[in-house]
């Protein structure tokens, strides 16, 4: 019983982190229909960033913020440089384009820092809270964990909803040419939306990075999980992302804590599978709007 | 006054527009005719920025329009109804026409247009917060209209607006096109079908056929020259 | 260093008609094969046993890249998981090879059979999925496969790994020179194989799926079934092509098949050219040597001993972003362009103007 509560309890952390990059995913691919393969790696390569930052005595709230800012511009970058030339091609270059950066920061990171894993400082304490008499599988950090990311969701969807920046960035993703024929400057909205995948997915770098054997692929992992989140979520709306996010946390929590943690990648690969055998498009997709 | 000159447009191989001049006159309505095919769309999409031609020149009001982003053509006050009805059918009602305001209203103000326009287009009034993709064919042309003359145009491009229409909806809109022309300093292009119904309404007339102008004069001589008329516009 | 080997040739280049081939698709990539062959055995025969090693490699490498090419460029679907078909074609012949001792043949048989099933078990719900979706499954099956062998180590040998045994060389020739004939020979034969298919009836619904689907179907062709054949027969060819690994570097374990090699293939027939089969011999030479090429560059700039791994992947990261950029049609559209241009030239206007073939990717 008390193994299944800690799972559980660790699969919702998880499963938050998962949400987190899922989000950076669904930012994307609703505004550009790209998967951005790279977006783990850039939150890879953030973290790093936020390593070296602490370790020249940096305070740690103001590494962790510094690097929100540099995933902006990393994502803004990324979306100026080597996606803009791809637009109107076939749907599989801009894969290859990730993938492609995915390896060169990768490769980037592991010459500039290193191969030997280190350590990442966790912004708070990492050992279980205790519950009555009893201590949890959930820690302070984990605590952080789950209101950081809700702080991202409801900032996000705030945006969305009720801002009119959020408006133009529905209406470029959903109708770019039409924006455009209305003044809205899709473009620039498009980069807008890169970058703030690129903060969501630092977000998830710095908070994976303590639990992890922190590294050039500590992301690799995260983001086929992130992705698999994003799928089951439907890869369109926030809200799918987190309730993908927390289902593929789940899941793959349980198969860690009863079959082993070697088999936690193929327990999400029979997960993505079978979503993708359900339901192509995504189970909390959106049905296909009336097209007139 | 919109004035277009030698304007050459291809896709690859195809020459849709060949050296094509014309004119529209502030508070008037110039209709495009032509058969499918004679470049009607790509006239307009031209005009707005979405496609880019091999030569020639577009100045409205003096500015040179070609060069320009769409979106910074739209800014000088051009507002295009794109073929085929163009509500964004995710976004709600009040949203769609919200979006048009962004760049040219104060919140105050984009609250008074926008019930204005709901009082021009009443049937819209009760489904402000419906997704677009809900409404008839007919109302999402009213969206729309009213989309497109929220932002107050100098200078309005309309892509067969009719198309799908009853009659009766169809009369109403050239209607409300010819009272919001008159007397004003909008220039309206309308692009249409329908000769007939286009004619009636549009005080100039432009005919264009695989690309090239075939006759432009007022709509009145257009609609008397029975040649013509039995020719291209096929009634 | 190996010269690219015309043997399996497709389509047909203006010189093969000069040349008067055999007209009869089977019979013209047979004799090119066997060209193929009698340079290449002239080239291992005068080379070093390193050498020879090299080319076995490299001919495995094509073995491989053959069937990711098929895939992506004439059937527009996309692997980044390619790796894992090789490491399960490579564990099947070296489980054979521990527990049994059959024939050669019969273990590449069956690492050709066990890669083809599992190409089958991603192929079906594949067919239902676009580009991105494909590209993250296939991911997650690179990421999700070597834990499996590390979970049941007694099996699959753990981080030591299982064993290779090459059949010993007849007569008085070298063993390294011996398994670069097996591999060569592996290679050729799945060239020609492979040009053929893709003349045949099956080439021509592989490429009419890619283009359009619903097309293809209205046409009479069975999307579906036609998408799995491709994922299976490119599997096919990975399993092949991982079982040669194996055996040439004499140990099957997990750190043999990182994502970094799925992403490695996609990279090398990126740059050889999407599509063609004769280009991945410049893409299967680039994943032989840029590694060494990157060891001794990293010494040059003194990067330290762990960087030369991460500057091929650097590389190897920066040719799939150049070249999907910048010229997607690979170093054999480029020469295919280049080919037309001087004939062009040559035999006068009006002909060969130079329009690089629909690209896929
Ligand atoms: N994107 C495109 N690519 C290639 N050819 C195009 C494209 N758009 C239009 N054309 C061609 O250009 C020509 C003019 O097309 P256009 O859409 O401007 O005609 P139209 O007058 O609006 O016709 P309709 O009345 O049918 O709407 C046609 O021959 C069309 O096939
Ligand atoms: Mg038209």
């Amino acid at each position: 019983m008390s193994l299944f509560v800690n799972v559980t309890l660790n699969g919702l952390a998880n499963g938050m982190i998962f949400a987190a990059l899922a989000l950076a995913l669904v930012l994307i691919f609703r505004a550009t229909r790209i998967v951005n393969f790279a977006q783990g790696a850039m939150g890879m390569m953030t973290t790093f960033i936020a390593s070296s930052l602490l370790g020249r005595g940096v305070g740690y709230w103001w590494a962790f913020l510094a690097v929100l800012v540099i995933g902006f511009v990393l994502g803004a970058l990324v979306e100026r440089v080597l996606i803009r030339p791809l637009q109107g091609k076939s749907e599989l270059n801009p894969v290859i384009v990730t993938i492609g950066l995915l390896v060169v920061l990768e490769g980037l990171a592991g010459t500039i820092y290193g191969n030997s894993s280190r350590g990442f400082p966790a912004a708070y304490s990492q050992s279980g809270l205790t519950v009555g008499h009893t201590k949890i599988a959930f820690s302070h950090f984990d605590v952080f964990i789950l209101v950081a990311v809700l702080v991202l969701m409801t900032g996000t969807l705030v945006l969305f909803r009720a801002t009119s920046l959020g408006l133009r960035m529905r209406a470029s993703a959903f109708a770019g040419e039409i924006s455009r024929l209305l003044g809205v400057r899709v473009g620039v909205l498009l980069t807008l939306g890169w970058a703030l995948a690129g903060v969501a997915g630092s977000l998830s770098g710095l908070l994976v990075a303590p639990t992890s054997s922190f590294g050039p692929y500590f992301m690799d992992l995260v983001l086929v999980y992130a992705f698999t989140a994003a799928v089951i979520g439907g890869l369109e709306s926030p809200v799918g992302a987190l309730i993908g996010g927390l289902i593929t946390g789940l899941s793959i929590s349980y198969v860690g804590g009863y079959l082993g943690s070697g088999l936690q990648p193929l327990g999400a690969l029979v997960l993505l599978m079978v979503a993708l055998m359900a339901r192509p498009e995504g189970i909390f997709a959106r049905p296909p709007a009336r097209r007139v | 006054m919109l004035e277009i000159q030698g304007l050459s447009v291809s896709y690859g191989a195809v020459d849709a527009l060949k050296s094509v001049t014309l004119s529209a006159r502030p508070g008037a309505i110039t209709a495009i005719l032509g058969a499918n095919g004679a470049g009607k769309t790509t006239l307009l999409r031209t005009i707005s920025g979405l496609v880019k031609p091999r030569a020639g020149a577009v100045r409205f009001d003096g500015d040179e329009l070609l060069g320009r982003a769409a979106e910074d053509i739209a800014r000088l006050g051009v507002s295009h109804v794109p073929e085929g009805r163009g509500v964004i059918a995710e976004l709600t009602v009040e949203d769609n026409l919200r979006l048009a305001t962004l760049w040219c209203m104060g919140r105050r103000e984009r609250q008074k247009a926008i019930e204005a326009t709901f009082e021009l287009f009443p049937r819209l009034s009760g489904f402000r917060r419906r997704h677009a993709s809900t409404l008839s064919g007919g109302e999402r042309q009213m969206l729309v209209l009213g989309r497109a003359l929220i932002s107050r145009p100098r200078l309005l491009l309309l892509d067969e607006p009719s198309l799908g229409l009853a009659p009766l909806v169809t009369a109403q809109l050239m209607a409300l096109l010819r009272d919001h022309t008159q007397g004003t300093d909008l220039t309206v292009v309308l692009v249409e079908q329908n000769a007939r119904s286009a004619l009636s309404v549009s005080q100039d007339a432009v005919v264009l056929n695989l690309g090239e102008v075939v006759m432009s004069d007022e709509a009145a001589v257009i609609a008397a020259d029975s040649g013509l008329r039995h020719h291209y516009l096929g009634f | 260093m190996t010269p690219p080997v015309p043997s399996g040739s497709w389509p047909r280049a203006p010189w093969v008609r000069r040349l008067r081939l055999p007209t009869q698709p089977l019979a013209r990539h047979l004799v090119l094969a066997l060209c193929g062959a009698a340079i290449l055995y002239a080239v291992t025969s005068s080379l070093s046993p390193y050498n020879d090693f090299e080319v076995g490699e490299i001919a495995l490498y094509v073995i491989a890249l053959a069937g990711l090419s098929l895939l992506t460029g004439l059937n527009g679907q996309i692997s980044l998981g390619h790796g894992a078909f090789m490491a399960v074609g490579a564990y099947s012949a070296a489980l054979l090879m521990t527990h049994t001792h059959l024939n050669l043949l019969i273990e590449l048989v069956a690492a050709i059979g066990a890669a083809g099933l599992l190409g089958l078990v991603i192929g079906i719900p594949a067919t239902r999925l676009k580009g991105p979706y494909l590209a993250g499954m296939t991911l997650l099956l690179a990421l999700a496969l070597p834990p499996i062998a590390d979970k049941w180590s007694t099996t699959f040998g753990g981080d030591q790994g299982l064993t290779t045994t090459v059949p010993s060389a007849p007569g008085s020739i070298n063993p390294e020179e011996w398994l670069a004939w097996i591999q060569i020979v592996g290679a050729l034969i799945t060239l020609v194989l492979l040009a053929n298919l893709l003349r045949s009836r099956y080439g021509r619904s592989f490429r009419a799926v890619r283009d359009d689907e619903i097309a293809a179907s209205l046409a009479g062709i069975h999307v579906a079934r036609t998408k799995v054949i491709a994922f299976v027969i490119s599997a096919a060819c990975a399993g092949l092509a991982g079982a040669f690994l194996g055996l040439s570097t004499g140990v099957v374990n997990t750190g043999e098949f990182p994502l970094t090699l799925s992403i490695q293939l996609l990279a090398a027939m990126v740059l050889g050219g999407t599509g063609t089969l004769m280009g991945m011999w410049w893409g299967a030479v680039l994943l032989v040597y840029l590694p060494q090429w990157s060891t001794s560059l990293s010494g040059d700039f003194n990067l330290g001993s762990g960087a030369s791994a991460y500057l091929a992947t650097i590389i190897f990261g920066v040719v799939l972003i150049v070249v999907m950029i910048a010229a997607p049609t690979g170093i054999q559209g480029g020469l295919r362009w280049a080919w037309r241009r001087v004939w062009s030239l040559r035999s006068g206007p009006g002909d060969g103007t130079p329009t690089v073939s629909r690209h896929p990717a």
